[in-house]
């Protein structure tokens, strides 16, 4: 048992917080209170060892995956594998662009298996891995900038979807990014597989020598990072309008491929105050934009 | 592996971590070489002696014992806390916290504003630009110029007019505009047939690139008429040397008044009114704003008829920078003296009157009808609990002026507050910390969520994310007693 984890209540009684190292879960089920309780308690058992798994293969998942790459031995691993494969032939990409989704889905996964929550999510820093019951819904709060966590909008799930993972990727979040959409936010069936998409058009969503983008070597900001020496975007200033719709064009083309080929179910693309979606849930995510004026307000 | 990174052992990532990053948590990060913990909830210390704003790791677990949580020396800000909107929760912290022996209740939370802005005092006495004429940043309209005041020019920026009434584009950059200019960073305005500046709060202006240093007490012969009197007597003439207007005891009104004689001093340059010149050297960064190195050199020679050998004179700038005092031989050439100590006093005083030109900056708001819905069940008494001084607000832990009148509309001094202490929504609107601090039978009177308060010692235990800043010693506690406070 690892006595780093913090495991607690938040002060509303009702969500669990999880933290142990880079991973940060905030944790609600819905339910009667007995399977609610349950629920985290099973949790918080899957929990306590799931960073101590990963970091034991640390040095695997950090490695740029090809279509025959070895399979880990860790569950959470392997979802990190299967999650970032379906690239692998088109684009560098390490098991680590998953790690967040995964640690959420596994999470989540442990909660369902004791007792039949109606509702339930595992959010990890953004990245959430979600459980519905037919005929119930979530308001999802999206949010624009992650280095300034705010929501531009909610995106409505529902049981009936096939939506069960949600994570957002940008230059201004928590990990590194090739390009330079400030968020993208892409629905998936898992919450793995969202999370791998997410890096993958937010990387796309870019505009090759321009002079206006600042990039560092990954190794220089991070020594270990799994990008290595490829160039990461450290800051953006403001584009023209043709720009942004250029590099905002590069990030549709990546999302409406992986929607093809069944990886996402949908994906809105934040740079610079223009927002573009693709997929099934474009007209409601485009909704939110128009709405943003007066959903926040004091 | 480079040699500059450190390797942090608080889990088993091991990140190494750059100087100046955080490891892959973004909870710990490398500070000048040390592993320190960063944490987003500011917890205001009000160890005023302790000049570090991060509890570093390694101490954690002293930081860390029973004493921080005793309540009257910890008060807890709203940076950080998050925001529910609409505010149909309660504030997302409800804190109780023991001061004075009366069970203090502070409502901690972030509020969103859409109906805000800033208002600037640059102190300078250049022209900036015509009242009314509009401020842009990024190319884009965010602001206006509004009146001069004594010794500064005053602009208005943001509002919700400019905020979500115009273009998106507009309102994007006045959010940033007005969030950098809050959270303490320069920011490049351009006015309108007017100058480009640099502002900064609690900094100097820099104006068309060049930084201003002191505000002048006046002009040159301003400069004459405040100190004529204490010049009386002590010295036969005084020439104050300005870029703008040199001064001339003798020939100024002042002097006149006091019975001055004349001294028969000639000087160069194009004289206004009697006592006044225009242009008695070129600009510069020397005597008075103008290039010149040896005072002498506006002076001609002083008129016979008039002048008598032994004659006092004092030459100084209009900040008192520079100094020098003469005397005329017998052939009425100036020469140079030590300055007696009567003058030396008057010269020092025109310095301490120069005080340094900055740029001071004010966040004014109002708290809107659901923001004070997640304090109390029935918003209109926080407001008039506000009014009547049984709720104190603060913003940050900083004091604010609350504007009278009706609502919550307040100022707050960005200076005061805890460095990064706004954010901003995309809507968009800026992001401010306000706390709401009364006592828990007054906040149980005007409907407020007693089943949210929790004790201070409470958030220590469960948010150890908070972050220790010490209080700013200028600002009241916010905790203290009405009779301490200023």
């Amino acid at each position: 048992m690892n006595v780093r984890a913090q495991i607690c209540r938040l002060p509303d009684g009702r969500r669990l917080h999880l933290h142990d190292g880079p991973i940060d879960l905030i944790i609600e089920a819905f339910g009667l209170p007995a399977e609610i309780e349950h629920a985290y308690a099973a949790a918080t058992d899957r929990f306590v060892s799931i960073l101590d798994e990963l970091c034991a293969e640390l040095s695997f998942l950090r490695r740029g995956v090809t279509q025959d790459s070895d399979r880990p031995q860790g569950i959470v691993a392997r979802k990190m594998l299967a999650a970032v494969q379906p690239y692998a032939a088109r684009h560098f990409i390490t098991p680590m662009a998953a790690v967040a989704g995964a640690v959420a889905e596994e999470i989540l996964g442990a909660m369902l298996s004791p007792g039949s929550l109606s509702r339930a999510y595992v959010n990890n820093g953004g990245d959430i891995a979600l459980h519905l019951l037919s005929g119930e819904t979530f308001n999802v709060g999206m949010v624009e900038r992650p280095d300034r966590p705010s929501l531009f909008g909610t995106a409505r799930i529902s049981g009936d979807d096939l939506i069960r993972g949600i994570a957002t990727s940008g230059w201004r979040g928590r990990s590194f990014s090739l390009g330079i959409a400030d968020a993208v936010t892409v629905l998936a069936d898992t919450a793995s597989a969202a999370d791998a998409a997410a890096t993958i058009i937010a990387n796309a969503v870019d505009l090759a020598d321009h002079p206006g983008i600042r990039r560092a070597r990954a190794c220089d900001l991070a020594p270990d990072s799994d990008l290595g020496e490829r160039l990461v975007t450290t800051s953006v200033a403001p584009l023209s309008s043709n720009e942004i719709r250029q590099a905002l064009d590069s990030g549709i083309r990546e999302a409406e491929l992986s929607l093809t080929l069944g990886l996402i179910h949908s994906a809105a693309i934040h740079l610079q105050g223009e927002i573009r979606t693709v997929g099934a849930l474009a007209p409601n995510a485009l909704m939110l934009s128009s709405t943003s004026g007066s959903l926040v307000h004091a | 592996m480079a040699d500059d990174a450190i390797r942090c052992d608080a889990c088993p990532v091991l990140c190494y971590i750059k100087p100046g990053r955080t490891g892959s948590c973004d909870r710990y990060g490398n500070v000048d070489g040390q592993l320190v913990r960063l944490d987003p909830h500011i917890v205001l210390d009000r160890a005023l002696s302790r000049g570090d704003s991060v509890v570093p790791f390694l101490q954690k677990a002293k930081d860390w014992d029973g004493n921080l949580v005793s309540g009257e020396e910890t008060f807890v800000t709203a940076i950080g806390a998050g925001t529910t909107y609409p505010d149909y929760k309660p504030a997302p912290f409800i804190i109780s916290s023991e001061a004075a022996g009366v069970d203090m209740v502070t409502v901690v939370t972030e509020g969103i504003f859409s109906y805000c802005g800033l208002k600037l005092k640059i102190d300078t006495d250049r022209h900036l630009g015509a009242e009314c004429s509009t401020v842009r940043a990024q190319g884009e309209a965010v602001g206006h110029v509004t009146t001069s005041e004594y010794g500064s020019q005053m602009l208005s920026l943001g509002g919700v007019r400019h905020l979500t009434g115009g273009s998106r584009q507009e309102g994007a950059v006045t959010c940033e505009t007005l969030l950098n200019l809050s959270n303490g960073k320069a920011v490049e305005l351009e006015i309108e047939s007017g100058a480009r500046i640099i502002v900064q709060a609690n900094q100097p202006p820099i104006i068309e690139g060049v930084r201003e240093e002191r505000m002048r007490v006046g002009c040159g012969s301003a400069t004459i008429g405040m100190f004529a009197k204490q010049w009386f007597g002590h010295v036969d003439e005084v020439v104050v040397v300005d870029d703008h207007i040199t001064g001339v005891l003798s020939e100024h009104q002042a002097g006149k008044l006091l019975g001055v004689p004349e001294t028969g001093i000639k000087l160069k340059g194009r004289r206004s009114t009697p006592g006044r010149y225009f242009r008695v050297a070129e600009p510069g960064t020397s005597w008075g704003g103008t290039n010149i190195a040896d005072p002498l050199t506006i002076l001609a020679a002083f008129d016979p008829k008039i002048a008598w050998p032994g004659l006092r004179l004092l030459m100084v700038s209009t900040t008192g920078e520079h100094f020098a005092y003469f005397q005329l031989d017998e052939a009425l050439r100036p020469t140079q003296r030590d300055l007696p100590p009567k003058l030396q006093l008057s010269v020092e005083r025109i310095r301490e009157n120069c005080e340094p030109a900055l740029c001071t900056v004010l966040f004014m708001a109002g708290a809107g009808g659901s923001l004070r819905a997640g304090v109390t069940e029935n918003p209109v008494k926080l407001t008039r609990s506000v009014a009547g001084s049984l709720t104190r607000v603060t913003s940050g832990g900083a004091p604010v002026y609350i504007w009278p009148g009706g609502g919550i509309t307040f100022m707050v001094d960005v200076s005061r507050m805890p460095e990064n202490a706004f954010g901003y929504v995309p809507t968009p609107a800026l992001v401010a910390p306000i706390e709401f601090t009364l006592k828990l039978a007054d906040y149980s009177a005007l409907g407020g969520y007693v089943d949210h308060v929790r004790p201070l010692a409470s958030i220590h235990r469960e948010h150890d994310g908070r972050k220790h800043v010490t209080a700013k010693p200028e600002n009241p506690w916010p905790l203290a007693a009405e009779k301490n406070r200023p």
